[in-house]
């Protein structure tokens, strides 16, 4: 499996999560996998929405009290 | 060759409608959206408890969603500055600078196109909708000064206005454009009808803190008090967040009004001297400003103990931190509402 690209997210506000995963992924190769942390719960609803206008994938969403985890998977053809 | 072209999503129900009628000309559209840090959105719900349970959408990107096209969300909170700081045309209202933010956001939509490839922009403005930069006059200035010229197109309200490049070289049909005028809303809620689209973000007085008289009048005084016009992103952050008050031109407490604000602001007690009630349950404020002497803490202690559990009580007991040069326990006496001044609230 390639590596992971850790992202920090915490304490930004919408839309800023998904602003610094936007500016991330476009770096990436396809394929690519890219973990995000963030405290803003309107992430709940952004980043997958995000993701899905691009066809990118949420491969996982763990849901703390606090803090709020994706893992992004690149679309093939996610530019 | 098929023609693209870049509109700009707010995340209302203009800019929704002028995307899907260019859309339905099988134009290829893909939004831009621009984050200036005074967005509205998102924000205030996403701090404050009640919008926690909510979870709050980002209305641009479900606009994007419900018209299937791809949205590139624009940090540029840093050129932003230039048109709060000195624009050209004014500030509306409050410190709305309108008009040169119409012309910066078209500007920066240009840029975008001539680096990736699209033909023209698109705007959901209609004439006569906004005071300040939507009138008949201002449209070919949003044109001229930002460089568009006439690869902007405003699909609401393009009969009303000169043939623009798409509409001339045949890319776009003008008959199927629109010539809405003014503030009815009545025009976009029909076409929305007709498009078959049944939900769509309610206007609410703009999407923009600028716009806002109690905002606009923290941002002065922060600008008075520091006695120069600038300012970082977590200035105008909090600027949004808690009670503003100012008992000394040298010092401004930012007072949590409820859970969320309080967890919040928790997240800047290594930036700022920071006071909370430790007798009783009640807020975290900030201490803007420079460290506090005795007296000045003091004033500090029985204004913020004012908005605690213990406003009625004899002595409070609170612990000040000074970031990381430690901290310290005082008691006082709350203030009663009669001794908060008026003057010392910013709203």
């Amino acid at each position: 499996m390639s590596d992971v690209v850790e992202l920090d997210a915490r304490r930004l506000l919408c839309p800023l999560p998904v602003i610094r995963l936007q500016n991330c992924i476009n770096q990436q190769a396809a394929g690519a996998r890219v973990r995000i942390t963030s405290t803003d719960p309107g992430s709940l609803n952004d980043i997958p929405t995000w993701c899905r206008l691009y066809g990118h994938s949420v491969l996982e969403i763990d849901e703390g009290d606090n803090e709020y985890v994706f893992l992004v998977e690149k679309a093939e053809d996610g530019s | 060759m098929n023609r693209k072209a870049a509109a700009l999503i707010s995340g209302g129900l203009d800019s929704m409608l002028a995307t899907r009628l260019v859309q339905q000309q099988g134009i290829q559209v893909e939004g831009i959206n621009f984050f200036t840090g005074f967005c509205v959105e998102g924000h205030t719900h996403a701090i404050r408890r009640h919008g926690r349970e909510r979870h709050k959408r980002n209305n641009a990107l479900w606009v994007a969603e419900q018209l299937g096209i791809k949205l590139h969300i624009v940090d540029v909170i840093d050129e932003y500055k230039r048109v709060v700081l000195n624009p050209k045309h004014g500030y509306g209202a409050n410190l709305n600078p309108c008009l040169d933010c119409k012309i910066f956001m078209v500007g920066k939509a240009l840029e975008w196109i001539e680096a990736n490839g699209f033909d023209f922009i698109i705007t959901g403005e209609v004439i006569g909708q906004r005071p300040m930069s939507q009138r008949k006059g201002t449209m070919p200035i949003i044109a001229q000064e930002s460089g568009a010229e006439d690869r902007l197109l405003r699909p609401l309200c393009a009969l009303n206005l000169a043939e623009t490049l798409p509409e001339r070289e045949g890319w776009v049909d003008r008959a199927q454009l629109k010539d809405f005028t003014g503030r009815s809303r009545k025009p976009q809620m029909a076409l929305a009808r007709e498009f078959g689209l049944e939900e769509y973000a309610q206007p609410s007085g703009g999407c923009c803190f600028l716009t806002d008289e109690s905002y606009s009048v923290k941002l002065r005084d922060l600008w008075d008090n520091r006695g120069r016009r600038e300012y970082e992103l977590d200035d105008i952050m909090l600027l949004k967040v808690g009670r503003h008050i100012r008992p000394e031109q040298s010092f401004k407490l930012i007072i949590a009004r409820e859970q969320g604000e309080n967890n919040f602001l928790h997240g800047y007690r290594q930036q700022y001297q920071s006071i909370w009630t430790s007798s009783h349950p009640g807020p975290l404020a900030l201490i803007e400003g420079e460290p506090l002497d005795e007296q000045q803490l003091q004033l500090a202690g029985a204004i913020t103990a004012r908005f605690s559990k213990g406003r009625d009580a004899d002595e409070v007991g609170l612990v000040y931190s000074n970031r990381d040069r430690g901290q310290h326990s005082i008691r006082v006496k709350p203030l009663s509402a009669d001794q908060i001044e008026p003057d010392w609230v910013l709203a």
